[in-house]
């Protein structure tokens, strides 16, 4: 059965917390995939909080690249050569595992990009400048992360269209009237992100996708975060768009996708030109090639695509219930752990929530416990996150970051705590 | 001691509690320039009023890190009363020492600024430690900046 990011599956895990034991007894959390990685073995004291900037790999993964490289290497597509055929077959594969993996209808409807931030441009760039005239808008969140910002006021900056922004609340929620009241018939996308990478928020992205089509808008959901933090499922999602990256799921870098609803890219312009995407080419005109090798001119990341199916499989194994329930746990004992030290104030208290927990402590800027943090072999994020409105939103310049992932364990909470601790004792 | 106590020295805790010579300057004669690292959204704000080419005196405002706060503060103690040239040859020297580049010029800056050698030892907050001499020195340079122009280091 599937858990899926859902406002309802993840409240109920974070509800379920009767059975956990009490943050200073030190038990390793029941989900046991830590060994699966092997940064963990080669960094004994690595306490890794920083999965919402970049995910760990498992070693399975960085066999499958090795594996690829080594013995089934050969460019795709155009090769007669039986190598290059099964090369072709293993990234169609991968193709299919991901739009499995999300709910797709079709493989055709999951295009291989290089991350997140790609995948935001192909939609701006093909769909936005083809279809965005003066005087439509665009509404954006306060909450999102620049690259499903900054794109969109690229766009508004060269149609002439209208940005416009859905605030957030001081629980660090979309404010949903706002948002209702925004979208009218002037508006042609919703762009959200489906999990804040500042604050964890979960939005309620279908809601969104019924507003919007309501008001005859698209919905681009930014899934940057969530993949990792249980099942997705875009049909459900009701979304036109979804934009995911490798990298954050336990897969390479340099690898990413767009889920587009089938009837959306078959009328999207191309947007790179190049080998691979054409049907013919003469000096009296193109044809291009079918979606989705519209949108992957050039040799795609055939390696990376490849791995991206192994971690989905790797994710597959470990299950997304498995996965919300133990992240539902470590968020749960780490709003507690925090929450008792002096000085710390939480940013984003939303009732939905994944394991991502922004924060400040009074008296010492985030970089400065940053560094304190890492002589401990802590590994936090600090800064604005790429998300200065929000940050904005929250008077603040920066915060401190923690974010936790399958490896992750109660001890690595406590590690955090007695590290802030640490810095709070070292500026009083 | 560990590298993060040899980093955060008490001297550099003190003026990060009690920062010297917080504030702005008023007036004609003072001019300002605008500092930013856009890595991490330090900014600061350094006033600094010249009486011929003596620093007569010089503010800063701004938020940052512990080092990017107390390197702003300790910085204006440092030039307060000294030569364009001498703050100058200041600004290499502390830049020599908080690069890790080591000379008999780094050796002889005040003690107070000595502090600031294990930066070296911590590349991601060189940019810290250095943001308000260059906010400093593009006020110096701009002999055009009046109190009312803002001038954007990036």
């Amino acid at each position: 059965m599937k858990n899926s990011v859902g406002e309802t599956t993840l409240a109920k895990g974070a509800d379920a917390e009767t059975s956990v034991q009490p943050p200073h007894v030190l038990t390793r959390s029941r989900l046991d995939v830590r060994d699966q990685f092997p940064i963990f073995a080669i960094h004994p004291n690595l306490v890794y909080l920083d999965s919402a900037a970049t995910s760990q790999k498992p070693q399975r993964v960085i066999d499958r690249l090795a594996r690829f490289y080594a013995g089934e290497n050969a460019n795709i597509h155009r090769g007669v050569y039986a190598l290059s055929a099964e090369a072709t077959a293993t990234y169609d594969s991968a193709r299919a595992a991901v739009a499995r993996f999300i709910g797709a209808a079709l493989p055709d409807e999951v295009i291989f990009t290089r991350g997140t931030t790609e995948s935001i441009n192909l939609v701006a760039q093909s769909w936005g400048r083809s279809v965005v005239k003066p005087g439509d808008e665009i509404v954006v969140t306060e909450m999102e992360h620049h690259s499903n910002w900054v794109p969109w006021q690229m766009l508004a900056d060269s149609t002439g269209a209208v940005l416009r922004m859905a605030p957030v609340t001081e629980a660090g929620e979309l404010d949903m009237s706002a948002m209702a009241r925004l979208v009218t018939p002037r508006t042609r996308l919703v762009a959200v992100t489906h999990l804040s990478n500042v604050l964890g928020t979960i939005n309620p992205v279908r809601r969104i996708t019924d507003l919007a089509h309501a008001a005859g808008a698209l919905v681009l959901v930014d899934g940057a975060q969530s993949v990792a933090h249980g099942a997705v499922d875009v049909r459900d999602l009701g979304c036109d768009f979804f934009a995911f990256s490798g990298h954050k799921l336990f897969g390479p870098t340099g690898i990413g996708v767009l889920y587009g609803r089938e009837a959306l890219l078959e009328e999207m312009p191309p947007w790179q030109g190049g080998g691979g995407m054409i049907g013919t080419v003469a000096l009296d005109g193109i044809t291009w090639a079918e979606v989705p090798m519209k949108f992957e001119a050039g040799t795609p990341a055939v390696a990376d695509a490849v791995a991206l199916a192994e971690a989905i499989a790797f994710v597959e194994s470990v299950g997304a219930e498995a996965i919300v329930t133990h992240e539902a746990e470590l968020l749960s004992l780490a709003t507690e752990r925090l929450s008792a030290i002096p000085g710390v104030r939480l940013i984003g208290t939303a009732a939905h929530r994944a394991s991502v927990i922004s924060f400040t402590l009074e008296g010492v800027h985030p970089h400065d416990l940053g560094t304190v943090l890492d002589e401990a072999g802590i590994a936090i994020r600090a800064g604005h996150h790429c998300a200065q409105p929000l940050m904005r939103r929250f008077g603040l310049a920066a915060t401190a970051r923690a974010s936790f992932s399958v490896y992750n364990t109660p001890d690595d909470v406590e590690a955090l705590g007695r590290g802030i601790e640490r810095a709070r004792a070292l500026f009083s | 001691m560990s590298s993060v106590s040899e980093l955060y020295q008490s001297v550099i805790l003190d003026h990060n509690k009690a920062p010297r010579n917080y504030g702005r300057l008023e007036g004609e004669a003072a001019r300002h320039a605008k500092g930013h690292n856009p890595l991490c959204g330090d900014e600061v704000t350094v006033w600094l009023e010249l009486e011929g080419d003596v620093v007569k005196d010089v503010r800063f405002e701004g938020q940052g890190c512990a080092i990017s706060r107390a390197s702003a503060s300790l910085m204006t103690v440092a030039v307060k009363g000294k030569t364009i040239a001498e703050v100058e040859r200041l600004f290499a020297d502390f830049h020599g020492l908080v690069t890790g580049e080591k000379s008999e010029a780094t050796e002889a800056l005040p003690a107070r600024l000595q502090v600031f050698a294990n930066v070296a030892q911590f590349p991601v907050r060189v940019k810290c430690a250095s943001l308000a001499w260059h906010t400093m020195k593009k006020a110096l340079d701009d002999t055009t900046a009046a109190a009312s122009t803002v001038n954007g280091e990036r």
